[in-house]
């Protein structure tokens, strides 16, 4: 079972992967939207990328209005 | 017509196989241009039904097949009838995206949806008229119409209580949620996966199969397989346009085209 702190690293890692982010430069804390700059089809693209990564289903209303990597995390690690 | 390039839509027909290429920006909305180019799509249906084997339906759009009715529109032309006119104006749209959607259902030939990102609302519509639906690894699914107060309004409700269990069925419609193509293939709604950019491939295996068999027998088994649920389909109209009606849905609509939310779509 993974940690909360080991589910947001994987997170941060798949996002900074996929919107090709610079090596390190994504933090728990940041604002997904803004850092990546991505609009509401791509945090669904997102959205998928985790479910794949994860082996999990994370409804959408699930994560309405988040925006932060570490809730994210926590709306995650909640279905694992 | 074997060939079409419109506003919105395109489409080729070549050795028994008609490609119908959505391609309106941003992401296929369904508005009165695609419907239009759709229509025509439908009526030209007819005159190469008898040498076609296939028709593969997919988005040049790199969003995805269809994120769904165009809201935008919808709303602005709503609110721009006469109150007493605005429930006859939103009927004959839905009319007419039925009666596309029922000659598409009905077409002779095996249809596939080759179906990549958003495929949603009117989208998810039209590729439930498809016998076959290829999805994208990373391709989503949903029914947002709840969210706005209303139910789908292109024939989603009958098409996907013809194909699939009812439990998955309330799960999308209730709940408004996107699920990913794993999840729709479990359900029943995805046939074949495929990997990422690489549903229109396989469509097109999957379609140089079918078009080996003979069209009478093709014809016939479609026929028996897939019965068109008609008056599901009428009742469908009565209810979207009952509930088009309500003040509430003209006001989510409003907030909708009128958000700045990074994810405008949920309510």
């Amino acid at each position: 079972m993974r940690t909360l702190e080991q589910t947001t690293t994987e997170v941060l890692d798949l996002a900074t992967r996929h919107f090709n982010a610079a090596p390190g430069s994504l933090s728990a804390s940041d604002d997904f939207f803004k850092k990546l700059g991505i609009d509401s089809l791509q945090a669904l693209e997102l959205l998928s990328r985790l479910e794949n990564h994860f082996g999990i289903e994370l409804p959408d209303y699930e994560v309405q209005g988040v925006s932060d990597f570490r809730t994210l995390a926590e709306r995650i690690q909640s279905r694992l | 017509m074997k060939s079409f390039v419109g506003k919105a839509l395109r489409w080729e027909w070549r050795d028994a196989v008609v490609d119908l290429t959505l391609d309106r920006e941003p992401a296929n909305e369904i508005g009165t241009i695609l419907l239009g180019e759709l229509e025509q799509f439908a009526a030209a249906m007819k005159t190469f039904e008898a040498e076609t084997a296939v028709c593969i339906i997919a988005s040049a759009q790199k969003r995805g097949f269809s994120a769904g009715a165009d809201l935008r529109e919808l709303y602005r032309g709503a609110i721009a009838l006469p109150e007493k006119e605005r429930n006859a104006g939103v009927r004959d749209f839905v009319e007419r995206c039925h009666r596309v959607a029922n000659a598409i259902d009905a077409a002779p030939f095996v249809t596939i949806a080759a179906v990549h990102g958003v495929c949603f609302g009117g989208g998810l519509e039209l590729a439930l008229t498809c016998d076959i639906i290829v999805a994208d690894k990373m391709a989503r699914f949903a029914f947002p119409e709840l969210r706005l107060g209303l139910i789908p309004g292109f024939g989603g409700i009958p098409r996907l209580k013809r194909d699939l269990g009812n439990g998955f069925v309330r799960d999308l419609l209730f709940t408004g949620r996107s699920v990913n193509a794993a999840r729709a293939q479990a359900a029943g709604l995805v046939a074949q996966l495929a990997g990422e950019g690489e549903a229109l491939k396989v469509a097109r295996a999957t379609a140089a199969q079918i078009t080996k068999f003979d069209s009478t027998t093709r014809a016939t088994a479609k026929k028996f397989l897939k019965p068109i649920p008609y008056a599901e389909l009428k009742e469908e109209i009565v209810l979207f346009c009952q509930l088009f009606e309500r003040p509430a849905v003209l006001a989510a609509l409003k907030k909708f085209v009128e958000s700045t939310d990074a994810m405008p779509y949920l309510p």
